[in-house]
């Protein structure tokens, strides 16, 4: 069946109040790990199309350095932090005081991708914790994946294991931006958390919302 | 004037010179190309899966698997034939790449490889020429192919552009 039959307007909005809350921690995790004030939009959360998904995505987010998790546990998904690459390299320079640090699309440095995936890794932790938490459903990320490559491409990683049951995905899409002056921000990333098909139904159930209403 | 036609994900689509065809961001799914050398007409495939018996939904969006996107492909070309007229087709490849490393893959993380195999046998069932084909590796893939010159353009984000 396909997913939008089951979705309701409502069902979207208690997933962005989910959203909401897991994007709030990974803020203030992201904030004190940098010693900067960071700001997270409010959550976006679409139900798109396969063949739609490409637009979904900005311009200057074609190619970008991505750090994917894989989602286990009573709920299933994908999780990914995505930086425009030509920022990837400054962030990882202010993570670790280090001005020789590189993440360009042929050359990148070891640490630069430790620093890196120790930020997602904060992000996605504390996102999934506030999450797990208001829920009460258990989420466990793996190991970090870390890639350079158009955003397009990254995003169609996750959704070839779920394409089987699904012809469109679930998108709960945050913006990450430094707060400051435009020109001096650093940060201005993404973070997608796409729900397996089969875990909505026990996300909504866990917050008290019937699935079809 | 020219125009690009866009495929997108699980998606398929026809061009007639002088416009072109795109599909971007393949990464583990690969873009398939059929086309006729005697006529300036492309159509392209952006294959997610290798099989439609993997199906596990209601309706089989076919464009989405190997399997029935070959033969979806392939039959528009038979329908754009004259009675008696043979039709030689052939097909350029691109895709199918495994963008990340993990140490815990499990086979569907390997479905690049298996989307590649799979697009290969189809279309060698249905006699189908694979002319040229740039598979496998880390890099995803931004493809556009040509009608009229029969060329497919192939843009990644670290090697740039190359055609075959």
């Amino acid at each position: 069946m396909s997913m939008s039959r089951r979705i309701a307007p409502f069902h979207l909005d208690v997933l962005k109040e989910a959203g909401n809350i897991g994007a709030g921690h990974a803020a203030t995790a992201l904030s004190s790990l940098l010693a900067k004030d960071i700001d997270m939009k409010v959550p976006q959360v679409k139900l798109e199309p396969f063949h739609m998904l490409g637009d979904t995505l900005r311009e200057d987010m074609e190619t970008v350095a991505a750090i994917y998790f894989r989602i286990d546990g009573e709920v299933t998904g994908s999780m990914f932090f995505m930086l425009p690459v030509k920022e990837a390299s400054s962030f990882a320079q202010k993570l670790t005081g280090d001005s020789s640090q590189k993440i360009t699309v042929s050359n990148t440095t070891e640490l630069a991708v430790s620093a890196l995936s120790e930020a997602g890794n904060i992000l996605a932790g504390s996102y999934l914790t506030a999450l797990a938490d208001f829920t009460r459903l258990n989420l466990i990320p793996s190991p970090p994946g870390f890639a350079v490559d158009m955003a397009s491409a990254i995003l169609s990683y996750a959704l070839v294991p779920l394409s089987a049951a699904a012809d469109e995905a679930l998108i709960i899409e945050t913006e990450i931006i430094e707060n400051g002056r435009e020109s001096n921000r650093a940060l201005n990333g993404f973070f997608f958390f796409l729900p397996d098909p089969g875990s909505l139904g026990k996300i909504l159930q866990s917050l008290g919302v019937p699935e079809d209403e | 004037m020219n125009n690009v036609i866009r495929v997108g994900m699980a998606d398929i689509n026809f061009a007639a010179s002088p416009s072109t065809i795109r599909t971007s961001g393949l990464g583990s799914c690969v873009g398939v190309v059929i086309y006729d050398e005697k006529l300036n007409i492309g159509g392209m495939a952006h294959i997610m899966l290798p099989d439609s018996s993997m199906s596990r939904g209601g309706i089989v969006q076919r464009a989405k698997y190997a399997d029935t996107a070959v033969t979806d492909l392939v039959s528009y070309f038979h329908s754009k034939c004259k009675e008696g007229e043979t039709v030689r087709l052939k097909a350029k490849i691109a895709g199918g790449a495994q963008m990340f490393q993990f140490s815990t893959s499990t086979e569907l993380f390997r479905i690049g490889p298996r989307n590649v195999e799979a697009v290969k046998e189809q279309l060698k069932k249905r006699k189908v020429i694979l002319m040229n084909e740039d598979t496998g590796g880390s890099s995803g893939r931004t493809i556009e192919f040509d009608p009229a010159t029969k060329k497919l353009y192939i843009r990644t984000v670290n090697k740039g552009e190359k055609a075959i």
